[in-house]
C-alpha cells in the first residue's frame, strides 16, 4: 500500500473507531445506538436551519484547526489555541461595543483588533522558545488560563461589574440577511467566508512564498536549516504570532458573528482543545483542515439534538472526539496493522 | 486584624488547598522523571475526583465515617486504569505523549459528566454527606503559635500529603528503584544496555503517577467542593503541572510550589476579608502561579533541567 494511501486511511480508521466507542458506550449505558446516531445526523442535517448552524459551528473551528495546523508545520506545538482565542473573542467584541464607526472601517477594525490580541498571546511563547528553548507546550497551557482570568476580569471592568458585555453595534456585526434567508435564519454569517479564505492564505504562505519555505524547513530539521542560513529564532516567533492571529480570529467569529458580546466564563470553550484533533486528522494541511472542522463542528452541532430526539447526553459526542484523537496520535500502530494487513494480502497472492 | 490573625487565618487554608496539588504534582514528577510527558494529569484529577464522589454517596451507609478514605482508594484505581491508556498510547503505540495527554484530559471530562447525567439525571451529584473531618492534633495544637497555624482543626489528608511526598523524595533519590527511574528518564539506551526494562518501568512510572493524581482529585472533591460536576477540577491538574516544574521536577520541590500555589490560591478566595491584600484586584492572584511557572521555565528563577529523554518514545535500536 503506498504511502500516501496509509496517510489517508489513518483518520478514516480513527473516526470509525471513535464511532465504535462511542456506540459500545451508548450500548452499554442503556441507550439505542442507532437511535443516538440518527438523532445526531437530523441534528447535522436535518433541515436548512440545521445544515445554516452547522457551518456556523464550523467556522471556529476551520481557524482554531489552521491555527494548531500551521504552528504544527513548523514544529511547534500551540495547545494555547484556546486562550489566543478567548482574547480575540474579548478584543473584538470590545471594539464591537466601545465605538461605533462606519461598518466599512468597524468590522475590519474588530476582526483586526482579534487577530492582533490573539498574535499577542502566540508572540508570548514564540519568544520563549526562541530566546529560552521553553517548552512552548507548558507556556500556552499557563497562558490559556492567564487569558481566562485576565478576560473575565476584564469584563467585569467594561461591564461594570456585570457578567457580559452589551451586544455589539451592527456596524461590527458579521450577521449576513443573505444567509440567514437562506438557511430559514440560523444565525450562519459571513464569519464562513472569511475562514475560507484564512484557508487560502494559510495554503499561499506555506506553498507559495519564501516564509512558508522557511517556516516549513524549521519544522523538518531546525539545524539543518540553521545551517542553510535561515534565522531559526526568527522564524519561530513568527510560526507562533501568525498561528496566534488565526485563533484570534476564531475568536472573530464568536464575538462578532454568532453571539454579538462576550460573557465572562466559568471555563475554558473548549474550541482551541479541539482544533488540536481537527489539525491532526486533517494532516496539518489547510485543505485536510477543512475536512476535520467540517467533521467536528457538525458532531458538535449536531450532539445538541441528542438529548431531546433521544435521551442521550451530549458528551457522548465528546467522547467519540476524544477517542479519534487518541487513535490519530497511535497512528503508528494502525500503520502497522495496515502494512501487516497488505503484506498478508501479497503473500496470498 | 492583626498579622498573627492573619497567618491563622491563611496558613491552615493554603496548606488546605495545597494538599491534592502535592500529590498530583508529585504524580506528575513520577511520569516525567520516566521520561513520559503527563498533560493528562488534569482528566486523571478528574475521574479521581468522580470516582471519589460517587463511591462515597453509593457507601456511606456502609462504611460511615471511613467512606472517604475508601473512596479515596477506588478513585485510585479508576485513576489508574484511565493512565494504562495513556501508558499503552505514549509508550506502546509511539504517540505524541502530549497528544495522548489532551486526549486523556477530554475522555475524561466527557466521560465522567456522561455517567452522571445517567446516573443522576442532571449536570452534577448531590451533595457528599460523610466527609473528611477536621480536628485537633492532640498535644501539638497546644504549642503556642505554631499550633494554632500548623496543627488546629486540620485535615489529616494535608499530612497525608506531606508523607507522600517525603516518601517520593526517598523513593526516587534513595533507592535503586529512583536510581532505574532517573536512568530510563534521562538516557533510555543507556539504561536498556545495563538491562533495564525501559519499558516496564515507564508503564510502572505512569501507573503510579495515575493513582497519585486520581487520590489527589479525591481529595480535592472530597474536601473543597463536596460535589462532582465538570467545574470541579477546573485547571488544578495543569495548576499541579505548573507546580511539578516550578518545583524543578522533585518531589519536594514540587510539594514547595504546591504549598505556594494552594497560598495564592487559598488568598484570592479568602483574601476579600483581609486588610492590604483585598486591595489587590482578585485576578492578579488567580494568574499568579501560572505567571510564577513561565517565569521559571524562562529561567529567571532558577534554572531547571527536564529529564533529557522526556516526550521521546523509546525505539530498541534506534539511536
Amino acid at each position: 500500500m503506498s504511502n500516501r494511501a496509509t496517510n489517508l486511511l489513518v483518520p478514516i480508521i480513527s473516526v470509525i473507531l471513535g464511532l465504535l466507542v462511542g456506540a459500545v458506550i451508548m450500548l452499554v449505558s442503556g441507550y439505542d445506538p442507532l437511535k443516538g446516531y440518527a438523532a445526531l445526523w437530523n441534528g447535522i442535517f436535518g433541515d436548512l436551519y440545521t445544515i445554516g448552524e452547522t457551518i456556523r459551528q464550523i467556522t471556529p473551528y476551520l481557524l482554531a484547526g489552521l491555527a494548531v495546523a500551521f504552528a504544527f508545520r513548523s514544529g511547534l506545538f500551540n495547545i494555547g489555541v484556546e486562550g489566543q482565542l478567548i482574547v480575540g473573542w474579548f478584543a473584538a467584541a470590545y471594539v464591537g461595543v466601545a465605538v461605533e464607526l462606519p461598518k466599512i472601517i468597524h468590522l475590519p477594525l474588530a476582526i483586526l483588533a482579534a487577530a492582533v490580541a490573539g498574535a499577542i498571546w502566540g508572540f508570548v511563547p514564540g519568544l520563549l522558545k526562541a530566546k529560552f528553548r521553553v517548552h512552548e507546550v507548558i507556556v500556552t497551557i499557563m497562558m490559556n488560563y492567564i487569558a481566562l482570568h485576565v478576560t473575565n476580569a476584564l469584563i467585569r471592568t467594561v461591564s461594570d461589574g456585570g457578567d457580559r458585555t452589551g451586544n455589539i453595534y451592527a456596524s461590527a456585526s458579521l450577521r449576513s440577511e443573505f444567509l440567514q434567508n437562506l438557511t430559514e435564519f440560523s444565525r450562519l454569517h459571513f464569519g464562513i467566508i472569511i475562514a475560507l479564505v484564512m484557508v487560502g492564505v494559510m495554503w499561499l504562505i506555506l506553498e507559495k512564498t519564501t516564509l512558508g519555505f522557511e517556516l516549513k524547513a524549521v519544522g523538518f530539521n531546525q539545524n539543518a536549516s540553521q545551517y542553510a542560513g535561515m534565522n531559526v529564532n526568527k522564524n519561530i516567533i513568527l510560526a507562533m504570532v501568525i498561528s496566534g492571529a488565526f485563533a484570534g480570529l476564531g475568536g472573530a467569529m464568536e464575538a462578532l458573528g454568532t453571539f454579538e458580546y462576550v460573557s465572562s466564563k466559568g471555563g475554558f470553550t473548549g474550541i482551541g482543545f479541539d482544533g488540536i484533533a481537527v489539525a491532526l486528522l486533517g494532516m496539518n494541511t489547510p485543505l485536510g483542515v477543512v475536512f476535520g472542522a467540517t467533521l467536528f463542528g457538525s458532531l458538535k452541532y449536531g450532539a445538541l439534538n441528542m438529548p431531546n430526539a433521544a435521551g442521550i447526553p451530549i458528551e457522548i459526542v465528546e467522547i467519540v472526539i476524544a477517542v479519534i484523537i487518541f487513535f490519530v496520535a497511535s497512528g503508528y500502530i494502525i500503520r502497522l496493522l495496515l502494512l501487516r494487513a497488505s503484506a498478508k494480502k501479497k503473500e496470498a497472492k | 486584624m492583626s498579622f498573627l490573625e492573619v497567618l491563622y487565618f491563611i496558613v491552615p487554608s493554603a496548606i488546605f488547598y495545597a494538599a491534592p496539588l502535592i500529590l498530583v504534582a508529585i504524580g506528575g514528577v513520577f511520569s516525567e522523571r520516566s521520561g513520559v510527558i503527563n498533560i493528562g494529569l488534569e482528566g486523571l484529577m478528574v475521574i479521581g475526583a468522580f470516582v471519589g464522589i460517587l463511591f462515597n454517596l453509593l457507601y456511606a451507609d456502609t462504611f460511615g465515617s471511613a467512606t472517604p478514605w475508601v473512596a479515596l482508594v477506588a478513585a485510585m484505581f479508576a485513576a489508574l486504569l484511565l493512565s494504562l491508556l495513556h501508558a499503552v498510547a505514549s509508550i506502546t503505540f509511539r504517540a505524541d505523549q502530549v497528544v495522548s495527554g489532551v486526549a486523556i484530559n477530554l475522555l475524561a471530562a466527557a466521560l465522567s459528566i456522561y455517567l452522571v447525567k445517567r446516573i443522576f439525571d442532571k449536570g452534577q451529584t448531590d451533595f457528599i454527606t460523610e466527609r473528611f473531618s477536621r480536628y485537633n492534633v492532640p498535644f501539638l495544637s497546644d504549642i503556642p503559635v505554631i499550633g494554632p497555624l500548623l496543627f488546629k482543626s486540620v485535615y489529616n489528608t494535608s499530612f497525608f500529603a506531606i508523607g507522600i511526598a517525603v516518601l517520593a523524595w526517598f523513593v526516587i533519590y534513595k533507592t535503586p528503584f529512583g536510581l532505574r527511574l532517573r536512568a530510563v528518564g534521562e538516557h533510555p539506551m543507556a539504561a536498556d544496555t545495563m538491562g533495564i526494562n525501559v519499558t516496564r518501568m515507564r508503564y510502572i512510572a505512569v501507573m503510579i503517577s495515575g493513582s497519585l493524581a486520581g487520590m489527589g482529585g479525591a481529595i480535592y472533591a472530597q474536601t473543597i467542593t463536596n460535589d462532582f460536576g465538570h467545574a470541579t477540577i477546573n485547571g488544578q491538574g495543569f495548576m499541579a503541572l505548573a507546580a511539578m516544574i516550578f518545583g524543578k521536577w522533585h518531589p519536594l520541590g514540587a510539594m514547595g510550589a504546591a504549598l505556594f500555589f494552594g497560598f495564592a490560591q487559598s488568598l484570592s478566595i479568602v483574601g476579600s476579608s483581609i486588610p492590604y491584600i483585598s486591595e489587590i484586584p482578585n485576578v492578579f492572584l488567580l494568574i499568579l502561579p501560572y505567571v510564577l511557572t513561565i517565569l521559571a521555565l524562562a529561567g529567571f528563577i532558577g534554572r531547571a533541567h527536564a529529564p533529557l529523554a522526556i516526550g521521546k518514545p523509546y525505539i530498541k535500536g534506534q539511536r
